[in-house]
């Protein structure tokens, strides 16, 4: 805690309190977003922005708050979307891990470059993660699926990152920033 | 905690990634091995929210009906003339069905028909939407003292929707008649051909295995059949409808894009309860009695 040198307020309660809050922030707000996205609204493609979500919002963390969005709960969002749906457990765990890993080690290049390659990185990891889970899923029920959900799955993800990280950022300068409280 | 020194504290961390993606593994590894601790997972889940989903749902019910509101008044002229129009035919079509009923009556009453039946149903409320990318399924809150179990038959106002597969203490989870591992038996109305309702995972399953020389006709009605015990005959499925590539597929009856209640029927079917549920029944049966 004590890594950077000045003048700070005092450790009550309620800062540290606060402070937990805006570390947990983008982990529940991820876990409330696929609990939102997972009721019936009738969005086309609900299951895909529901995975893309999860994808999305672990990807931005581990890049620019990696110490808000730890492994364990990548481990536990990848969880609740595998349970939340019918696929078997465990596909959405490693995809996000996966992911996550890869935010980390690209961390030190993209953290410094604009918008506009930190989501061209972000289509690769979608279009990764889409052909991760189709291929476990196809081999964990032993049958080969048809690539096409697949492919929806990653051009939603690509879509949908814009618009989420615009949401994020500024919660990221804002809400999830624990030196704040 | 305990304290430990920085070097084995950023060892730890490094440490935490490969280990946790090990997890993920040996969790795959578990789900295949047990499928039935998957299922209980997902259910315990489905359990503990099925009350928050149920809070969700009702807001987002009537903003959905505030937008469909907005939809019909722009259309509401030339939809009372669609109506009206049709409301004609069938009132037509209404005389027709109360004769054919009535003649049906007494020829069965002729013939001693044993009558099928009456099943005995409960309505739920669908509060989630629990498919995934490679599933079609749906989530139903049933209450804590249901008596719904699985295999029941779900309907909605116009047709098939599915059967219950997973089943937890207040939720139960319905496989759609379009994900992939649904199978129905079904019977092509028109030439009382025989077939099977094979699921894809896209809006309309396909009909395959069909009687050799009957092609299934487009816009014929397809409805259940009895074979196998799984399901009663005649439940309406949805009309036949060939697609792009000239595979017959069916353009369900059911709106399965947009359900907000099934009713979950009990037809006493146990004909493909997978035999794991059917011991849990029998060790549950007499407690349930009591």
């Amino acid at each position: 805690m004590d890594k950077l040198p000045g003048i700070r307020p005092r450790q009550s309660l309620g800062r540290r309190l606060d402070m937990a809050a805006r570390r947990g922030f983008p982990g529940s707000t991820t876990a409330l977003l696929l609990l939102l996205t997972a009721a019936p609204i009738g969005l086309p493609g609900q299951a895909e922005v529901q995975a893309s979500i999860a994808l999305a919002s672990v990807f931005f963390w581990s890049l620019f708050r990696p110490a808000s969005m730890p492994p364990a709960v990548v481990f536990a969002v990848g969880l609740l979307v595998d349970l939340l749906g019918y696929a078997p457990p465990g596909v959405s765990v490693l995809t996000l891990l996966l992911a996550h890993g890869l935010a980390l080690r690209w961390r030190r290049v993209l953290v410094r470059q604009g918008f506009l390659l930190v989501w061209l990185a972000f289509v690769g990891v979608a279009v990764g993660a889409a052909a991760v889970q189709w291929a476990l899923t196809s081999l964990l029920i032993f049958r080969l699926l048809p690539p096409g959900p697949g492919v929806f799955q990653a051009a939603i993800g690509a879509g949908l990152y814009p618009a989420l990280a615009t949401l994020l950022t500024r919660a990221h300068h804002t809400l999830a920033e624990p030196e704040q409280a | 905690m305990i304290r430990l020194s920085i070097p084995v504290r950023q060892a730890l961390a490094k440490l935490t990634l490969p280990v946790l993606i090990a997890a993920a593994f040996g969790l795959m590894l578990l789900g295949k091995a047990d499928a039935l601790l998957a299922e209980r997972a997902r259910m315990a889940l489905a359990d503990a929210l099925a009350p928050i989903f149920g809070v969700v749902a009702e807001p987002l019910g009537s903003a959905r009906a505030v937008v469909d509101n907005a939809e019909e008044t722009f259309s509401l002229y030339s939809e009372n003339a669609r109506l009206r129009e049709e409301n004609e035919r069938l009132r037509k079509w209404e005389a027709v069905a109360l004769a054919l009923d009535a003649e049906n009556a007494t020829l069965k009453a002729n013939l001693r028909w044993i009558p099928d039946p009456a099943p005995s149903y409960v309505t739920a409320r669908v509060v989630a939407d629990a498919g995934g990318v490679y599933a079609r399924a749906v989530l139903l809150s049933v209450g804590p003292n249901h008596s719904v179990t699985k295999g029941q038959i779900a309907l909605d106002e116009r047709g098939l929707v599915g059967r219950v597969t997973e089943l937890g203490s207040r939720s139960a989870r319905v496989l759609l008649i379009t994900d992939m591992n649904s199978r129905i038996p079904v019977i092509l109305e028109r030439s009382r051909s025989r077939a099977m309702l094979v699921g894809t995972n896209g809006p309309r399953p396909r009909l395959m295995y069909w009687t050799e020389g009957q092609m299934p006709a487009e816009g014929e009605h397809v409805v259940t059949s009895a074979e196998a015990n799984a399901f009663p005959a005649g439940l309406p499925v949805g009309v036949v409808h060939y697609s792009g590539s000239n595979v017959p597929e069916v353009e369900p009856a059911a709106r399965l894009d947009r359900l907000e209640v099934v009713r979950l029927f009990d037809y006493g079917l146990r004909g493909v309860v997978p035999p794991e549920s059917q011991a849990t029944l029998r060790a549950q049966g007499p407690e349930r009695r009591r």
